[in-house]
């Protein structure tokens, strides 16, 4: 047995118009809940976007549809439902320049590919620089964008002022503006939507998308995988790509490998809704906060990881509080508005802090974790290129440079020196 | 307006106190002790405001802080900028004089708002459509779509100018935090106190009292003013009692951490606030060693068609308006509930003259209230449901019929009872969000249909009592907020005393509700067809909405709620949450608790920006670190460069020169004569111990265990990752001792690095560090004139070269002070870093440039010191290192020692990759135009590869880049660093400089040394 494709109505005004007519009675299953096959060609454990996009291009472009998406909450109920929704792909290395305007390209498509509207809004994204140091490096890391033929701006102070109205290019006092790099092209994308659309697709062509599904342990035989235990019972597979964020390690562990990864509580914050007042995304390290404003007029706001170790889905209260301090020094007049909402997710960092893509000491398995703070950016680019990657059963050009043997070799790609950013 | 709506007596206002305010542009009065919305009910206003989506009409729902619709822009006027406050509650904003409010979300005003066409095609955007349409092409999206969702979305306006107020931020600690002062918190207080406990007593509202303050039944037969307040005189003379009032407790973090956020100034009259010298609010962080949670209970509403009209609020707010604050709702109200507590609420509206009239939708209604509602003549229909509302911007009908046996549908005629108010109650849910933030459960309990506290969690659980732990008698709770404070001492050990025995009437607090639950009122039609049922009233969501979610196998809560947004408006599903796990839990048919509820995050209420910021926005952001003669530098024209916290000198112009001719001056003065430079902000730690040499030996890659008393050397320090990390000079001052120097923005990072290593690796060694940066300051004479300068105020040491040498250090005395002399050089020329005490920094330098005016000292900054290190090849780690750099990458394989035992990096660069010849490696770059001076930050590309244009569109391989780049006088040309593949062994080749405007700039790759090149000067 497999898993039956089915073909889905298509999402359009004429659509929506049809079914209010109707009173919206016949609306189908986006994505339907099968019950577990007993195996499947490939098990994708993680429904997050990476998991879920995996799917979908692996049955896409790959034809491989016999596949099951097992996650073990509510798809998209991890990072990629928590997450700040930061699009761009101004980053410093070629080998990550690569990985994320790859998936700026798809993003940019997303919304006619999956028949659903992700909202990917290009409102563009500053990495704002405070000192000498950050104005060097900034200089650096948007030649190099450039080269790489990603759309990116070196932007003096008075340029930033264009663009966002509203900061104070004193910075408080403390830590004045001096520029900025700029990617119109980047921006934010509704993060939900993202894991619905690519679930509801992958269950069109017959993915089996399994909740409350949790992958408890590994039947491997020889070195090679056989399948998946789980809290619905076994589930074989042929293959096998672990997408879990926030707990690849602990899934390592159970396929008795070690990884080189550190799980961090990473917060955000969002204000009560207001009229528009910003419409670009701004980021800063030295200050260390970023915001931007959603559709529904909130102020997304985060920073940086909590230092301490832990799986606890919440964030501390001096990381909300020292966040703020850094906004309301660059945005003064937002001192009035009150936050509404701060919450946690757990991500995998990784000693580069760039993320791993990889074949594993087990075979037939496959691995892609480590997105740490900024993965939400590369969900299309890391679904479409890990999908190639286990369709082949070995690394693509795009994969290979972050192989797990990158931390034996020393062939590391440094996201986190001085001249790069998070998220 | 005269206040047509307010009793002749009554409520806890000062009637002596009439005070003006606006809404909307039009003025009103209100007295001391209203909050904006009772104020505008009073004037008969129930019209406040917009909702989110559909832009309807709304009213005042609740009397509190739980309030989803009344939401107002305050201090809205062009004097007031700087003030502007969106989105507060109407119902939780004290009226003060002279006021100026607006409502939010209408354009061009409230009552013709132009948004409410999406009301006419709600039927067309019901939950998620922006999904399912709109799928428009990405440019389309942010340009044209985007946008118009923009603006209708959000609610308030906010300011665009600096806020003026003033935040503080307090820490406490406290034996145990009580948060609410209704009965049960006062009654845990007063056990606490008595205890002896250090008490932290925490009150959102105004005053002490909680529900007594809406309804003053008697207690221990004293009225219920009376009796708040002899307890909160009793607590008011207890000296470890502090009572917060105005004071919200937001936030519950691990080991009871616990935020709270005191509004100071807010209330007062606009005039008396900008006078007053407290700060607007405190952000109060509070370790609490026990808490006790006695945070009553929301009343949530019944659900049916049109629910949602002005006019429509819940009971327990009518009850508030009267009682509290002497105001009427309304002259013809029906009340429509569901359970026994409600009614009293009906019973209050007909003593105040109002025409009453009760619908209930149970089958019997026999409790003491039905009784005397009964008895007053109030009509009162049972097993009745509320069809529907009607009415346009204010309710002025109800349809109501019998329903059937099971309450799924009517069972008979329709009928219209006429009201320009409905008071509704479908029971009450505990407040039970902090007790969740602490990270504890819920259970459910199907008799009161509500979340109750489950079993405490965690190493520090909280108490819950009264109201929040679904305690709904008087008596009950006043019992249990005693006994939640004794537990309390208990765990504090402490001897708890005993309650003072108190109790309320019965008969005005039974307790039991005898609760129906219909979660949906059944009504003619489907709940899809004609009219809407609301759920989350300001973000729009109706019971179809979350059938609607459902049939698309929305099914987990998480999930209906983002696909509907309920829960996510300002409320946070205060006032609606419960009410749609009802109706899902009919729908998906499992039980309210299988279905679960959403995660409680803090805050528990909107929580202000600036209050959580305090005092560190503006100067306060980060210290601003000074060296002792940072003065000195301000007064002689010197820009500052921030390096890390520091203020460092960049460079002296003197009138009419630009950086680059202050900078070219600086540096010849070096070569040429003698120049210094302030150096104290290097990091300075001193390594102590026996096992220093060794400890020294394990973090810098290249030999210490031999370097003599008196001598120092130059270390190169790595990551675990085999990457440089920071560099300095470390010198012998004794065989126990070093003094390490690090880079000036590093030296914080190296410490903890150090320290992270002693005490958890290396806890055999024995040696201690301590960070001396701020104890000296450092002024370093460079120069060929340098020791002929330094002689002049330094007569106990031999300066000249045969008796010190370049790289060692002495004691000695410059210009009176006692100094350490170090003869070292970032500079490449004869160099003396003189260390002397902090506090004489000032007095040598002064000394030093007195001195050196005859051979023409000049002090140089930064870009100077940092241009002479350039011609000399010298790294800057973090400027021409980036974290992915290694001792081979720049050239420095030299300074490994080779048959050390271990050192921190040793094992990783020891990899594969690490000595790959096709590494980005360190060189020197020429531009083949001795006068174009490269960008920093630029790159490098192979002649073949040179792109056509300044943006290409696919990708160029990139060789490398450019770190440092420098006019180089001593040079006489420009001169650059970088770092490229492979570079040490292409030293010769032609490469290109794409540049930012496009042009192709041809640079050859030469060494690192531009000047000096057999390094004579330093040594001389
Ligand atoms: C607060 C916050 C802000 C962020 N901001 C940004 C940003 O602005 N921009 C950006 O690009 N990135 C951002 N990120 C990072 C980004 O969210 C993640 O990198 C990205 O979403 C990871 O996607 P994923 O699909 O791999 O992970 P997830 O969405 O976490 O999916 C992993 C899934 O695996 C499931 N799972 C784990 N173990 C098992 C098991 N044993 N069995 C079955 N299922 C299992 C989990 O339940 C989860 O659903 C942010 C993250 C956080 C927490």
């Amino acid at each position: 047995m497999v898993a039956q494709p089915a073909k889905k109505q298509r999402f359009n005004a004429l659509a929506l118009f049809r079914n209010a007519l109707s009173y919206h009675q016949n609306w189908e299953q986006q994505w339907r809940s099968p019950e577990p096959l007993e195996a499947y060609d490939v098990v994708i454990i993680g429904g997050g976007g990476h998991g879920l996009a995996t799917a979908y291009y692996l049955a896409k472009e790959h034809g491989i549809t016999n596949i099951a998406v097992l996650e073990k909450g509510w798809i998209g109920g991890g990072n990629t439902g928590r997450n700040t929704t930061i699009v761009r792909s101004n980053y410093l290395w070629d080998e990550s320049a690569a990985m994320y305007e790859h998936a700026m390209k798809l993003w940019e498509g997303l919304t006619q590919e999956l028949n659903y509207n992700v909202m990917f809004s290009q409102r563009g994204v500053l990495n704002l620089a405070h000192n000498l140091t950050d104005v060097r490096d900034t200089q650096r890391r948007v030649n190099a964008n450039r080269l790489n033929g990603i759309d990116s701006i070196y932007l003096d102070a008075a340029g930033v002022k264009k663009v966002v109205p509203g900061i104070d290019l004193r910075g408080g006092g403390r830590y004045p503006v001096m520029g900025a790099s700029y990617q119109p092209r980047g921006g934010t994308a509704r993060h939900d939507a993202v894991a619905w659309g690519y679930a509801r697709k992958c269950d069109e062509m017959g993915v089996h998308i399994i909740q409350n599904c949790k992958v408890t342990g590994f039947d491997i035989e020889g070195g090679v995988v056989k399948g998946v235990q789980t809290t619905k019972g076994r589930i074989g597979a042929k293959k096998v790509g672990m997408v879990p964020a926030g707990h690849s390690s602990v899934l390592a562990s159970m396929a008795g490998f070690r990884l080189p990864v550190e799980s961090h509580p990473l917060q955000a914050l969002v204000s009560e809704p207001i009229k528009p007042t910003i419409d670009t995304v701004v980021m800063s390290n030295a200050v260390h906060a970023y915001i931007s404003q959603s559709d529904k007029g909130e102020l997304v706001i985060g920073a940086g990881v909590d230092q301490y170790i832990s799986y606890g889905q919440r964030g501390s209260q001096h990381l909300a509080e020292e966040t703020l301090v850094a906004i309301c020094e660059l945005f003064p007049q937002y001192k009035r508005m009150k936050m509404l909402r701060q919450w946690g997710g757990i991500v995998d960092v990784c000693p580069d802090a760039s993320p791993i893509l990889t074949s594993t000491p087990v075979d037939g398995m496959y691995l892609n974790c480590g997105w740490g703070t900024g993965g939400f950016k590369a969900t299309p680019g890391s679904g479409h290129a890990f999908a190639a990657h286990i369709a082949k059963g070995e690394p693509t050009e795009l994969t290979a440079p972050f192989a797990l043997s990158r931390f034996e070799t020393g062939f590391l790609i440094d996201e986190h020196g001085a001249a790069a950013v998070a998220h | 307006m005269s206040q047509d709506f307010r009793l002749p007596a009554g409520g806890r206002i000062d009637r002596s106190e009439r005070l003006n305010f606006t809404f909307d542009g039009q003025t009103f009065t209100g007295y001391r002790g209203d909050t904006v919305a009772s104020a505008l009910l009073a004037n008969g206003v129930h019209l406040v405001g917009r909702s989110f989506k559909y832009h309807r009409p709304r009213g005042i729902v609740t009397a509190g802080v739980e309030e989803p619709n009344a939401l107002i822009d305050c201090n809205i006027t062009a004097q007031e900028k700087g003030t502007r406050e969106a989105n507060n509650r109407a119902t939780f904003t004290e009226l003060r004089h002279g006021l100026t409010t607006k409502s939010v979300n209408a354009f061009p005003n409230l009552n013709f708002d132009i948004g409410e066409i999406n009301s006419l095609m709600a039927r067309f955007i019901p939950a998620g459509f922006y999904y399912k349409s709109l799928l428009v092409s990405t440019g389309m999206w942010h340009r044209v779509v985007e946008p118009v969702i923009r603006r209708a979305a959000g609610l308030g306006v906010t300011d665009e100018v600096a806020d003026v107020s003033r935040y503080d931020g307090h820490y406490l600690h406290a034996d145990i935090v009580i948060v609410g002062a209704g009965p049960t918190g006062l009654q845990a207080a007063r056990v606490a106190a008595k205890s002896g406990a250090r008490v932290v007593l925490v009150e959102q509202d105004t005053e002490c009292g909680g529900s007594l303050l809406r309804d003053p039944v008697e207690i221990d037969g004293m009225d219920a003013d009376l009796w708040v307040a002899t307890v909160e005189a009793e607590l008011a003379a207890a000296p470890n009692v502090r009572v917060l009032t105005r004071t919200t407790l937001s936030g519950i973090f691990d080991h009871n951490m616990l935020t709270a956020l005191e509004r100071v100034t807010d209330h007062l009259d606009v005039q008396d606030a900008a006078d007053d010298h407290r700060p607007r609010m405190r952000w109060h962080r509070v370790r609490a060693k026990q808490v006790v949670l006695a945070t009553g209970s929301f009343e949530r509403p019944l659900v049916f068609r049109n629910n949602d009209l002005p006019g429509i609020m819940f009971a327990g707010a009518v009850e508030t308006y009267l009682q509290r604050y002497g105001v009427k709702t309304g002259n013809t109200g029906l009340f429509l509930v569901n359970n026994d507590m409600a009614l009293s609420a009906a019973i209050k509206a007909k003593d105040a003259g109002i025409d009453v009239t009760v619908v209930d939708v149970r089958s019997e209604s026999t409790g003491p209230n039905t009784e005397r509602l009964m008895a007053m003549g109030v009509p009162f229909l049972t097993n009745h449901t509320l069809v529907e509302a009607k009415g346009g911007k204010r309710v002025k009908a109800a349809v109501v019929a019998p329903m059937n046996g099971d309450g799924t549908a009517i069972s008979g005629e329709m009928r219209t009872i006429e009201c320009d108010f409905i008071g509704s109650s479908s029971g009450y849910n505990p407040i039970v969000h902090l007790h969740c933030q602490s990270g504890a459960k819920l259970d459910f309990d199907p008799t009161t249909a509500c979340f109750v506290p489950g079993a405490p969690m965690g190493a520090t659980p909280t108490i819950s009592a009264g109201g929040c732990k679904g305690l709904f008698s008087l008596n009950d709770a006043l019992a249990s907020g005693a006994s939640a404070a004794q537990e309390a001492m208990d765990a504090l050990g402490l001897q708890a005393a005993e309650a003072t025995v108190v109790s309320a009437s019965e008969e005005a607090h039974p307790g039991s509700l005898h609760i129906r639950h219909l979660w949906l009122l059944p009504t003619d039609k489907p709940t899809s067809k004609g009219g809407k049922f609301w759920v989350d009233f300001q973000n729009d969501v109706t019971a179809a909405d979350l059938q609607l979610a459902v049939r698309e196998n929305f099914r987990s809560v998480e999930h209906i709620k983002r696909y509907t947004t309920l829960g996510m408006a300002t409320d946070q599903g205060k006032t609606s949450n419960i009410n749609a796990l009802g109706i899902l839990s009919d729908v998906l048919g499992v039980t309210i608790p299988d279905i679960g509820t959403t995660t409680f995050r803090p805050p528990y209420t909107p929580t202000t920006f600036g209050a959580i910021a305090g005092r560190e926005p503006g100067d306060f952001l980060d210290v601003a670190r000074v060296t002792p003669m940072h003065d000195w530098h301000a007064e002689h024209g010197a820009l500052f460069e921030d390096v890390g916290q520091w203020k460092r000198a960049w460079y002296y112009p003197k009138a009419g020169e630009n950086m680059h001719a202050a900078v070219d001056r600086e540096c010849r003065a070096v070569r040429e004569s003698v120049g210094i430079l302030d150096a104290s902000t290097l990091g300075k730690i001193i390594v102590k111990g026996p096992d220093a040499a060794e400890f020294l030996n394990r973090v810098y890659t290249n030999k210490w265990m031999k370097l003599g008393v008196g001598r120092c050397r130059y270390g190169l320090m790595l990551g675990e990752d085999g990457m440089i990390m920071d560099d300095g000079v470390s010198s012998r001052v004794a065989e126990d001792e070093f003094l390490m120097t690090t880079t000036t923005g590093g030296a914080a990072n190296v410490l903890s690095h150090l320290e992270d290593y002693l005490q958890t690796e290396w806890t055999d060694l024995k040696v201690y560090l301590t960070s001396v940066t701020e104890q000296w300051a450092v002024a370093s004479l460079n120069g060929p004139k340098a020791r002929a300068l330094l002689s002049e105020l330094c007569d106990d040491v031999d300066l000249s070269p045969e008796s010190f040498k370049f790289m060692e250090w002495k004691e000695a005395t410059v210009a009176g002070i006692p100094a350490r002399i170090f003869r070292i050089s970032f500079t490449g020329d004869l160099a003396f870093e003189i260390n002397v005490p902090a506090d004489k920094g000032m007095a040598l330098w002064t000394a030093l440039m007195t001195a050196g005016a005859k051979y023409g000292i000049t002090p140089y900054g930064t870009e100077a010191m940092h241009v002479l290190r350039a011609e000399k090849g010298f790294i800057i780690v973090g400027q021409d290192t980036d974290g992915s750099l290694n001792p081979h990458d720049m050239d420095m394989s030299w300074i490994i020692g080779k048959d050390k035992d271990d050192f921190i990096g040793k094992r990783s660069l020891t990899r594969k990759d690490m000595s790959d010849p096709m590494r980005k490696q360190y060189v020197g770059i020429l531009t083949d135009d001795p006068k174009e001076v490269l960008p920093e930050g630029a790159q490098l590309v192979n002649v073949a590869d040179a792109p056509a244009s300044a943006a290409p569109k696919s990708p160029v391989p990139m060789q490398g880049h450019v770190s440092s780049s420098y006019w180089s006088s001593a040079a006489g040309r420009s001169i650059a660093l970088g770092i490229v593949k492979g570079g040490i062994a292409r030293k010769g080749e032609t490469l290109i400089v794409p540049m930012p405007d496009g042009r192709n700039v041809k640079v050859t790759l030469t060494d690192t040394v531009f000047v000096d090149a057999e390094g004579a000067r330093q040594h001389g």
